[in-house]
């Protein structure tokens, strides 16, 4: 199944493995943040009583 | 209706959570099919060997880094015009995935450029004007961090934008300007000839589609919490005047 990468091998591993590095961060920061903002907003709503 | 409706933070709110769920679901399918098709089901090139793959990831993020920034221009512009806060919030939200992709495409282009030219980076026209392109990214991010009011920080962000576009779009033309450097033209065209041959272009071309809707998704979500993160500091402003 895994093509043959011959002396290349490096290279292109190394671009994939990078890549899916950089982006998981990205798509991890971005979860993160957006969980952490909707819950500090839904206590402070709560505690002011505002909707 | 008028498309400036979606300025206002509840509609924009409602619309992207109803949209969220499919954009998701189709970043996920095209980056799998493009990037399971590009590495497993394609053949070598006759010249780059097996490098010929990176252009899956290099080619699409490049394409990428670059429309991002044109995103945040017009989003800068429209809030430097219209004053709506959402555009200037999708301007800031857009940066830090921006960023990402110039790394990415800066990364993959190193990794390519070894075997194949020799060396892991050359002050060419493009791979100089890229970097130039991260140095802005950086900054325009920096910017929104260092300054405490909301406005004057879209105000200021808004004016580096538009100053960082040039580079833009030299990134962009660069090649086309400077017909020199080691960066070869570009990989897809409008002209047949110049094109990538036909069995690397369409799961390119997938490839590309997945990034766009990467970037769209991202920005979306971090959109919604620059305008979350908007309230909160509205409330907290209320409960401490109260």
């Amino acid at each position: 199944m895994m093509p043959e990468l011959g002396k290349y091998a490096g290279a292109v591993l190394g671009s994939y493995a990078a890549t899916a590095v950089l982006i998981a961060g990205l798509v991890g920061l971005t979860l993160w943040q957006s969980v952490r903002m909707k819950r500090a907003l839904a206590e402070a709503e709560a505690r002011l009583g505002d909707k | 209706m008028s498309i400036w409706e979606y300025a206002n933070p509840k509609k924009f709110m409602a619309l992207s959570a109803g949209a969220l769920p499919w954009t998701v679901g189709l970043t996920v399918l095209l980056l799998a099919t493009g990037l399971v098709w590009g590495f497993f089901f394609t053949p070598d090139d006759y010249r780059q060997g097996s490098t010929v793959k990176i252009i899956y990831l290099h080619v699409p993020a490049a394409m990428m880094a670059i429309n991002a920034w044109i995103m945040m221009l017009v989003t800068s512009l429209i809030w430097i015009i219209r004053r709506h806060h959402v555009s200037a919030l999708a301007a800031k939200a857009a940066a830090p995935v921006g960023l990402t992709f110039t790394l990415v495409a800066l990364v993959t282009g190193a990794l390519w450029g070894q075997p194949m030219w020799g060396t892991w980076w050359a002050w060419d026209p493009r791979l100089t004007s890229f970097l130039i392109l991260t140095l802005f990214y950086l900054g325009y991010i920096a910017l929104w961090a260092a300054i405490e009011d909301p406005d004057t920080a879209a105000d200021l962000t808004s004016i580096l934008c538009l100053v960082g576009s040039v580079f833009a779009l030299l990134s962009r033309y660069a090649v086309n300007f400077w017909n020199q450097g080691l960066h070869q033209g570009a990989s897809l065209s409008l002209d047949k000839q110049e094109n990538v041959a036909d069995v690397f272009w369409l799961p390119l071309v997938v490839s590309i589609a997945g990034f766009i809707l990467l970037f769209f998704t991202m920005v979306l979500l971090r959109t919604r919490t620059e305008i979350r993160s908007r309230r909160l500091k509205a409330l907290l402003a209320r409960e401490r005047v109260a």
